[in-house]
């Protein structure tokens, strides 16, 4: 009987979330009284997860699984799980995580709960905290399956250094050409690019800012602080930012540690999807702007005025800090 | 080809949310119920392969009967038939169990259904009805074209997108991209009219077992007012000193 925790990876190397969901993993386990183990593809560092609590990495090393396949991996999974006798497993809140999930969920019959920002409330009843409407409330959910499947939150536990040394051990599971009757023929992505779902740092451009030609402010200031662009649903239905920047709540969630909100008004529908942030500087040349309400720090003024200025200082700031 | 696009009902988006009976119901009191918008793009998407390649479009819900305001909105848009599976949608598994039984007997060859329900935001519906019915699946998907027997599909990844090749039949959960925003389409009085005329089955649902249950709900704590600054070095001394975020 064990925790698994699935630790996504990209180019060989873990991400920040697999850290957290270690982390979370282990909260888990301590709770059970039992053990984390992780399930890792094409991972080279895998004795990094014994910081966060691992005591057993599977590490599955094949050509196929390459690229993330849903389908194959959910099934590699289901099959590590099943090997390890794991009453509850670990997801992120990626794409990818949010992709397999559900497959894996009905493959092993489990109850699945995503969004989890918490610790377990209690382990018998199993009942664990979710955001649901959109982040404007939260749910106790109870599990009552044998096997049980959490998606934590991106940002809501955050890393907890749990010294344990993690054995590694080569594991494989048994797929069939059904495994990969989806097929990947092209990735478009730029690389480099801190993304929206992994950022510490978002900042975000709404119609206040006129038009796409004045987006070089926003990706200068995204560029000082190492952070993700972002924008509102106008300004990806008008084409002026591409659709994967549309955040809120029929966008792309964010739950960064800062989001600068830079001409968005804080309509009811944005708000539900940045909520989850946990600081937010909004500036905006309106002060009734519904936004500032929502907001931690703010600055009443003109885009134009305010952001040049603001990317100066942190220029310095930087310097200084270096 | 035949379609079948699941449709979740939900609050508006403007919803102001509040729990009732001690916070462990979600309070419908004054709430205007919609088609999920991630289920609109689909269903409007499904109206290209009706106009274009001759498909016919099903719609069906998991609801009781207060559901059926929002299916006959769908009807309007276009679709020739729907199914209603009465019972209350508390659980993504028992949800995606009852549409299964659907398809079996149905024999759909593409299903469309939503990244997510933007009331519980569970996002599995879609993934596990594809498992349990052995059928090709791609979520977060922006784009679909069907041909024959074979499907090309963009899904959004972090960061970026994907193309993936696969065959009918085919479960997506879709989002906006699947069309554009301005081509969404708006039930017009013709398409109310005879909406009413085109037929919603109602069926009881089958035996299945839920796997999960909210037990309690509660809000988020009330935010502290903003604090607003006039330069931008009061703004970055405080997210360093007091956010402790740069
Ligand atoms: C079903 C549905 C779903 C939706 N989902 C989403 C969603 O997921 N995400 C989302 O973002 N929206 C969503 N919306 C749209 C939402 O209701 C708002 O229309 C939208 O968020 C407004 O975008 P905005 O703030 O960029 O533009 P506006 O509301 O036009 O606000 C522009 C702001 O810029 C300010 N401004 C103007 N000039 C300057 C300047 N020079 N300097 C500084 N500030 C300036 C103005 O004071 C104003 O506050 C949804 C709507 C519906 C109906
Ligand atoms: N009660 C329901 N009836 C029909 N389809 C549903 C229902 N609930 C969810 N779905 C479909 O599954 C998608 C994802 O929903 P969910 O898993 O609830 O987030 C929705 O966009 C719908 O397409």
């Amino acid at each position: 009987m064990s925790v698994l925790v699935y630790t996504e990876s990209e180019n060989g190397k873990f991400k920040k979330s697999a850290f957290e969901v270690a982390s979370y993993a282990k909260a888990v386990a301590d709770q059970l009284g039992s053990s984390v183990t992780a399930i890792s593809f094409n991972t080279e560092d895998n004795e990094s997860l014994g910081a966060f609590g691992v005591s057993k990495v599977l590490n599955v090393s094949d050509d196929k699984l390459a690229t993330f396949n849903a389908q194959a991996y959910a099934n590699s999974i289901a099959q590590a799980a099943t090997k390890e006798g794991a009453q509850v497993i670990i997801v992120s809140s990626s794409t990818n995580s949010k992709f397999l999930a559900p497959i894996l969920t009905a493959k092993l019959k489990a109850g699945y709960v995503p969004n989890v920002v918490a610790a377990p409330d209690s382990t018998a009843p199993f009942i664990v905290k979710r955001t649901v409407f959109s982040n404007k409330g939260f749910a106790h959910t109870e599990i009552a399956t044998e096997v049980k499947i959490i998606g934590v939150s991106n940002n809501s536990f955050g890393l907890k250094e749990n010294q344990t040394t993690a054995s590694v051990e080569a594991f494989n599971a048994d797929l069939g050409d059904g495994d990969f009757a989806v097929k990947s023929t092209e990735i478009d992505k730029v690389a480099g690019q801190v993304t929206i779902a992994d950022a510490e740092i978002v900042v975000s451009g709404g119609r206040g800012l006129k038009g796409p030609e004045n987006w070089g402010m926003i990706e200068e200031l995204a560029g000082v602080l190492g952070a993700a662009t972002a924008c509102s649903k106008p300004v990806s239905d008008m084409g002026w930012r591409p659709h994967g920047e549309h955040v809120g709540q029929t966008g792309k969630p964010v739950a960064s540690n800062l989001y600068i909100a830079i001409g968005i008004s804080g309509a009811i529908q944005h708000l539900a999807g940045v909520s989850a942030s946990k600081t937010k500087v909004v500036i905006n040349s309106d002060p009734e702007a519904p936004f500032f309400k929502a907001a931690d720090y703010g600055i009443v003024g003109d885009a134009f005025e305010v952001v040049p200025k603001l990317i100066e200082k942190l220029k310095e700031f930087k310097a200084q800090n270096a | 080809m035949k379609i079948l696009v699941c449709i979740s009902n939900v609050p508006d988006t403007t919803s102001k949310i509040n729990f009732t009976e001690g916070d462990t119901k979600f309070d419908t009191n004054g709430v205007q119920f919609v088609i999920n918008p991630n289920d609109e793009f689909g269903l409007t998407r499904a109206m290209w392969f009706k106009e274009k390649q001759g498909a016919t479009v099903h719609i069906a819900t998991v609801g009781e009967a207060s559901v059926e305001p929002t299916m006959r909105k769908a009807l309007a848009i276009g679709a020739d038939e729907a199914i209603r599976v009465n019972a209350l949608p508390t659980d993504g598994f028992f949800v995606a169990e009852q549409l299964a039984h659907i398809i079996k007997d149905g024999a759909y060859d593409l299903v469309i259904a939503g990244r997510e329900s933007i009331d519980y935001n569970g996002g599995m519906v879609p993934g596990i009805l594809a498992t349990l019915l052995g059928m090709n699946f791609v979520n977060s998907c922006i784009n679909l074209e069907v041909d024959g027997n074979t499907a090309t599909a963009v899904r959004e990844i972090d960061g970026g997108k994907e193309t993936l090749q696969t065959t009918l039949p085919l479960i997506i959960g879709g989002q906006k991209g699947l069309v554009e925003e301005s081509d969404l389409k708006i039930p017009n009085m013709r398409g109310i009219m005879m909406a009413r005329k085109k037929t919603l089955t109602v069926v009881e649902p089958i035996e299945a077992v839920k796997a999960t249950k909210d037990t309690k709900f509660d809000k988020p704590a009330a935010k502290g007012a903003v604090k607003l600054v006039d330069s931008v070095d009061e703004l970055v001394n405080l997210l360093h000193n007091e956010a402790k975020v740069i």
